[in-house]
């Protein structure tokens, strides 16, 4: 295995080290930085701990379930890669430059983002642990016929896995791009390489510990920065808070806005703002984030990398506890940003902008806090980020495509552990491609659509799917079926209706559904589908299914039966 | 309930001649977990649709300042339901550990299973 990954790492080497050189080239582009060597160091070093890390976890994979589950870790380390995979650069460079941007909004999506976690723990985690192997696919088809839910899972499996690769590839790219003052292509590209190379040759082995390494560099770094802006203010967060408001105010008062209308603008920071429009957006945000996390597949998967449901539901505790921290912190960074960054010219573009675009506000204050070896830092965390999220992404996507699709729809499940690892490992490559091609194509397009059309498919299909199979004893293959491909496919049919992608990306006057979220109406609808076909169903296979809930249950509640994490 | 065509491992009878499934104290004990479970999920999603409420509804109390300063309600509301969920997770997982799981390992052990 060591060869391939030598080779694997040259290629990695081989679209980098040009980079420097055509960075300076094309230091004359006004949007790009100039090439930052402390980043650069930073960064090599970064790469090349992980694949070091990637070989020795290359000879670790030795079975289908090693690069599924990696053997086996603890609910505490389990924890810190779950809070690796789910701190994604969105979180900390797009919540802070949200708050950055409009103050108290910011602070909507932390709350969205982390309610999603107990409820995975008080109803789903430890049911999933005693009831799955691999993946979601194989709790949500427990009882059910094989072929057709399998089917259903992947295919929606592979739908949240896509547009969120998407999301962070374009993040990536222009993170790079930004940083390096390398062409976005090229930064695509090396993002796609080396996490082939962290999957493909380590698996979840690789997945998870750099994950790991990546959540304690983030939270350190981010601790730091959080420390520094209090420190400033005398720990008064009131201080922080009265200072941010003056910027805001004095930057309207700019603008030639009355002194009491740029108050009032400054004071704005401090309240919800115009980026939920009306009520119904605002709740159907909220359940999009909220029930989506409890569907997303990559986050699903990690409750199998623990040996029993007690572990896993340690690892909820620690992820919703640094998670939760982290989204403390990242609120005092954006405010931070405000007083520090917003003021200081050399942060700041000719029209007044933020240099290199909203999403640097996090960056720049690494920068106004530590100067260039700070930035550096910050900026390979920021960067190692988004390789963690689209290595665990990935081998998502590949587990869904080989172990449910080749598996157990192909083969009946008579598929070989080697036969089943083989087909994963040539999936990855075609991931990486996929989402190469797309991250480039999807350039110029706003990245937050689509992880919020990432949740609203994992709030619209696989949470109603997972809920009624575990919880509901009259649920058939039919019904969760039915019911999930139509949340799936309304979540998509009405976010290409709404004014994000009619209106914004097809250039239509009028959006043909005017909310920015479809979850208030998609999940509601999958869930009374999957109870109404359910209810109907008079089928031989609705017989059986029902039939089969007993066992199902007492195995879920009690854990015996459940397979290991290894060794199986 | 018909548990002979799941593969488990077989000897799950005691010397009773109950299985595990049908034990009083297993049903008592999963009627009791899974009462927990919803009754802090509930609570959760009260928290948090409470909060996504005033949101939508009323922001101006979320705008209104504390005391005399320009911190908002809506600074500790919102830090709150992040607290909450937090609390939570820790609450259930404390629970879990203390009274559920030793319930449950006494009953499989009694069982052999």
């Amino acid at each position: 295995m060591s060869l391939p990954l030598t080779r694997c790492a040259l290629l990695a080497a081989l679209v980098t080290l040009p980079v420097a050189a055509l960075a300076d080239a094309l230091t004359g582009d006004t949007q790009r930085q100039v090439t930052n060597w402390p980043a650069i160091a930073m960064f090599a070093l970064f790469v090349g701990a992980t694949l070091l890390i990637t070989r020795w976890a290359a000879r670790r994979v030795r079975s289908a379930s090693d690069f599924y589950t990696g053997g086996g870790i603890t609910g505490f380390q389990n924890g810190l890669a779950i809070a690796g995979d789910y701190m994604s650069a969105a979180s900390f460079l797009g919540i802070s430059a949200q708050i950055f941007a409009d103050g108290y909004d910011g602070l909507i999506y932390s709350t969205g983002f982390l309610v999603g976690w107990p409820i995975i723990l008080f109803l789903l985690a430890e049911r999933l642990r005693n009831l799955g192997q691999f993946t979601f696919a194989d709790v949500a088809s427990f009882r059910f016929a094989q072929t057709p839910v399998r089917v259903f899972a992947a295919m929606s499996t592979l739908a949240v896995v896509i547009f969120y690769l998407i999301a962070q590839m374009v993040g990536a790219g222009q993170l790079i791009k930004l940083l390096f003052g390398l062409p976005y292509s090229y930064a695509v590209v090396v993002v796609g390489v080396l996490m082939t190379c962290y999957v493909l040759f380590g698996g979840m082995i690789a997945t998870t510990w750099v994950q790991i390494i990546k959540a304690v560099l983030l939270l350190f770094c981010a601790s730091f920065m959080a420390l520094a802006v209090l420190w400033n203010f005398g720990f008064s967060p009131e201080m922080l808070f009265a200072r941010a408001v003056e910027v805001k105010t004095g930057l309207a008062a700019a603008t030639g806005l009355e002194p009491q209308a740029a108050a009032a603008k400054g004071l704005a920071i401090m309240a919800p703002g115009g980026f939920i429009k009306d009520p119904v957006s605002a709740i159907s945000f909220g359940m999009a984030l909220m029930f989506g996390t409890a569907g997303l597949p990559h986050i699903l998967m990690r409750f199998f990398t623990v040996p029993d449901a007690k572990e896993a539901r340690k690892s909820v505790l620690w992820a919703t506890g640094w998670i939760g921290y982290f989204y403390l912190l990242t609120f005092i960074i954006g405010f931070g940003a405000i007083t520090m960054v917003a003021t200081d010219s050399a942060y700041l573009a000719a029209d007044g902008s933020l240099r290199g675009g909203g999403n640097m506000a996090a960056i720049h204050l690494a920068h106004a806090i530590g100067g260039d070896f700070f930035l550096g830092l910050v900026s390979a965390v920021a960067f190692a980020t988004i390789l963690a999220v689209v290595a665990g992404l990935t081998l998502s996507g590949a587990s869904a495509v080989s172990h449910d699709l080749y598996a157990s729809v192909f083969r009946r499940g008579h598929a070989k552990s080697d036969e089943e690892l083989k087909v994963s490992r040539r999936t990855v490559p075609v991931l990486a491609v996929l989402a190469i091609t797309l991250g480039i194509v999807f350039e110029k397009q706003n990245v937050a659509f689509m992880v919020s059309l990432a949740f609203a498919i994992a709030a619209s299909g696989n949470f109603p799917v997972l809920l009624m199979s575990v919880f509901w004893k009259g649920c058939t293959t039919r019904g969760v079926v039915a019911g999930g491909s139509v949340g799936v496919i309304l979540a998509l049919t009405l976010t290409v209706l709404s004014p994000s992608i009619w209106v914004s990306v097809l250039g239509y006057a009028k959006p043909l559904f005017p909310y920015s979220s479809p979850a208030i109406f998609s999940m509601p609808l999958a869930f009374l589908t999957i109870w109404l076909v359910s209810l109907t169903d008079r089928s031989g296979r609705a017989a059986v299914d029902r039939q089969g809930y007993a066992a199902q249950r007492f195995r879920a509640e009690t854990g015996v039966g459940a397979a290991g994490a290894s060794g199986h | 309930m018909k548990l002979d065509d799941v593969n488990l491992d077989g000897n799950a009878q005691s010397a009773s001649g109950l299985k595990l499934e049908n034990d009083p104290r297993l049903l008592s004990l999963l009627r009791r977990r899974s009462r927990f479970s919803w009754q802090l999920t509930a609570l959760m999603l009260a928290i948090y649709f409470g909060y996504i409420l005033l949101i939508a509804f009323r922001r101006d109390v979320l705008a209104r300042p504390i005391g005399d300063g320009v911190t908002s309600l809506g600074i500790p509301l919102g830090i709150g339901v992040i607290l909450a969920g937090i609390v939570l997770t820790a609450i259930y997982v404390n629970r879990a550990n203390r009274v559920f799981d030793p319930e449950l390992d006494r009953l499989r052990q009694e069982f052999g299973e």
